[in-house]
């Protein structure tokens, strides 16, 4: 290549990526753009989350999920931009500029992304991507098979309007798709989460007993667009890389051909053996989101969090930016004379059903916002606590199709629920147990 | 109990809303507070409805999202009223009881009955603040109408002062750039250029607000505690 000569994309743009091999000459008194990244330091995961002094800082949730990368010694990152996430995976692409990402590149679209993540981690990289709504959807496919072949990876969901008709603004109905997988699926509330959630994944899934993907799913705009604080450690430490050889199952390369796949071939065929095999998976899957739940326990200190929940009249269960709303939901009503407790969820995969059911064990009235239409937050905690508490649980106000949940909504419920008054913002057939009245609720399924 | 009021801002596009609500922001922030804003992005050009919306407090904002039942509605374009350009219909819509609603308008607008009678069921304050006249009078130009309806606001929450408003105008005009979007980028050179420089642009925008200020407090409006505001005597001289 010539000195005049410029390398150009296929639109004509000049490439101008710092990751480019260097030309010679010229050389002396440039500066190394990967010169901070290889100074940085490993550091345990015990340091890290636990010790290391934090700065804080006023970012958006894509910067933070950017900054978690930056000290999650991150292999391989694979991009395919959608809105609202686009802007992750491209500040992701300045750190591989800057040599904090050891590879990265941009998919043809999210099912070949999800794929070439499979391949990236049973190759035994850490490896990271994002998506959103209808991206999320159409990786899908990969994504359901990645826990089956235990592969350690995480994934950031921006959760965004994926039913029809659609739009680009916040609603977490994709999560319903997710927490059936077998992946380990954590709701961040804010921007702190989003850091906190993305660097504890990587540890969490990676360990022995677990190798399973961890996605960390988030509200679209309101978080990945919106800034707020999030308290870091230095950027010059960063985790231990992974460890492939301590997965469950054994990584490719040239002694380890495409073992698994291969050694259960009649997996393909409908036979018994097929079946048994299935089941083993399945439940290996199962178990070991089980026992992620210890180490949820030490590096995000809990499955969820409680506050003011003992004695309280009321407590309403969130996750995500839900519980954003709640917090000032609990506000209102303390101003209104209601004492009201919130319970915010983060982990809907493993779901916290013991914790709940001894914190729920006395509690009258339960509230359940949320931010899609079909309620699959409300479920989850229905089935938990069925048989432990005589609770009335309100499955509402939700909001969806991109909306922001008006305060208000939660309040009113709250004062329904405790004062008889019907709001008009749930419907009979969204309030299960305690005093409803299945006639009423037949009525009302009737007339809709 | 926090003090702490939802505000919704609903003007036409080039009266800078958006930027209204920044500096609010940044000077409640200034201040010792807290605030969080929401701009709506809908279609931008000139004349179009635009809302932006603010959340001030003394205490941590949780909270995210556009406001649908604000304390405190503020009016930047009596077309807003007139003429429907509102993205909640009608203007008030989900103004909470005992709200106020802020309306650019020299004195009081002729609503229609039922409008009228909503607006009294639920105690609703109207407070008509010339606020393009101000701008007018103090500053020449009738771009600096934000910027009363800014430090009028000021006064009522009474979260914020001058001196914090005049240091955010200042972090807006000579800071780190914070571009609200490309068409507003281009605005502001305009702006800029019609100020003729950035100090004297600064100067005059500071001058309505703390005039508009003034307003709030001499017609009983401001938050209890707050007073008027008097201009430095090297400001007053370039005034």
């Amino acid at each position: 290549m010539s000195e005049t000569e410029v390398k150009t994309n296929p639109q004509g743009d000049p490439i101008t990526s710092v990751a480019t091999p260097k030309v010679e000459g010229k050389v002396e008194g440039r500066k190394d753009p990967h010169a901070e990244a290889k100074k940085q330091r490993v550091v345990t995961p015990e340091y890290m989350f636990f010790e290391a002094p934090r700065t804080r800082e006023f970012i958006t949730g894509s910067e933070a999920a950017k900054e978690a990368i930056r000290r999650s010694n991150v292999d391989l990152a694979i991009a395919y931009p959608i809105t609202p996430q686009s802007e992750t995976m491209q500040l992701v692409g300045v750190l591989y500029g800057e040599g904090y990402v050891k590879e990265y590149y941009r998919g043809e679209e999210e099912v070949g992304v999800m794929a070439a993540i499979a391949g990236g981690s049973r190759a035994g990289v850490r490896c990271f991507t994002a998506t959103a709504g209808p991206g999320t959807l159409r990786g899908l496919e990969g994504i359901a098979s990645w826990p089956g072949h235990r592969l350690p990876a995480v994934a950031l969901f921006t959760c965004r309007v994926v039913n029809a008709p659609l739009a680009i603004q916040p609603d977490n109905v994709e999560i319903a798709y997710l927490i059936n997988c077998g992946m380990i699926v954590l709701h961040a509330e804010n921007q702190q989460d989003v850091f906190d959630f993305i660097m504890a994944g990587f540890v969490i899934g990676e360990k022995n007993d677990v190798t399973l993907p961890v996605g960390v799913c988030c509200d679209g705009f309101f978080v990945t667009h919106a800034r707020g604080y999030v308290r870091m450690q230095d950027r010059g430490i960063k985790l231990p890389p992974r460890d492939p050889w301590r997965g469950a199952v054994p990584v490719l390369d040239a002694e380890n051909p495409p073992a698994r796949l291969s050694r259960d071939a009649p997996v393909q065929k409908s036979n018994f053996m097929a079946y048994n095999i299935h089941a083993v998976w399945q439940q290996e899957v199962w178990a070991a989101v089980e026992r992620s739940r210890k180490y949820i326990n030490r590096y995000l200190g809990g499955l969820l969090t409680a506050e003011n929940v003992e004695g309280a009249d009321a407590v309403i269960i969130a996750s995500g930016s839900a519980a954003a709303q709640s917090r000032e939901a609990v506000r209102l009503c303390k101003e209104k004379g209601f004492n009201v407790g919130l319970i915010k969820i983060r982990s809907i995969r493993p779901f916290p059903t013991k914790e709940l059911r001894e914190l729920c064990a006395n509690a009258k009235l339960i509230v359940v916002p949320e931010f899609n239409y079909i309620g699959w937050l409300a479920r989850e905690v229905a089935t938990a606590i069925y048989g432990y508490s005589k609770a009335r649980i309100i499955g509402g106000p939700r909001v969806y199709g991109g909306q922001s949940m008006p305060v208000e909504l939660i309040v009113d419920e709250v004062e329904s629920g405790l004062t008889g008054k019907k709001s008009t913002n749930v419907a009979m057939s969204q309030i299960m147990g305690g005093t409803v009245n299945p006639e009423e609720v037949a009525h009302f399924m009737r007339s809709i | 109990m926090a003090r702490r009021f939802n505000i919704r801002m609903a003007g036409v596009g080039g009266q800078g809303v958006v930027t209204a609500s920044h500096i609010l922001s940044t000077a409640v922030i200034n201040a010792g507070g807290e605030s969080t804003i929401v701009p709506f992005y809908g279609s931008e050009k000139r004349m179009a409805p635009v809302e932006s919306y603010v959340r001030v407090s003394d205490e941590p904002i949780y909270e995210i999202g556009e406001i649908t039942f604000p304390h405190i509605i503020i009016i930047f374009h009596p077309q807003v009223i007139t003429h429907g350009k509102s993205y909640t219909m009608p203007f008030y819509y989900g103004l909470k009881e005992d709200g106020i609603a802020l309306i650019n308008h020299d004195g009081p607008m002729k609503l229609q009955s039922d409008q009228a009678r909503e607006l009294e069921e639920r105690r609703a304050k109207l407070y008509y603040i010339p606020a393009t006249k101000i701008s007018l009078e103090v500053s020449g130009m009738d771009l600096a109408t934000n910027m009363a309806l800014v430090g009028c606001i000021g006064a009522i929450t009474g979260l914020t002062n001058m001196q914090a408003l005049e240091q955010a105008v200042k972090d807006r005009f000579l800071g780190k750039g914070f571009v609200v979007s490309g068409g507003t980028a281009a605005l502001d050179s305009v702006v800029e250029r019609k100020f003729k420089k950035k100090q004297e642009l600064i100067e005059k925008n500071v001058a309505v607000m703390r005039a508009a200020w003034n307003y709030a407090v001499d017609h009983g409006w401001a938050a209890k505690d707050v007073q008027r505001a008097e201009a430095p005597v090297a400001a007053a001289a370039t005034a």
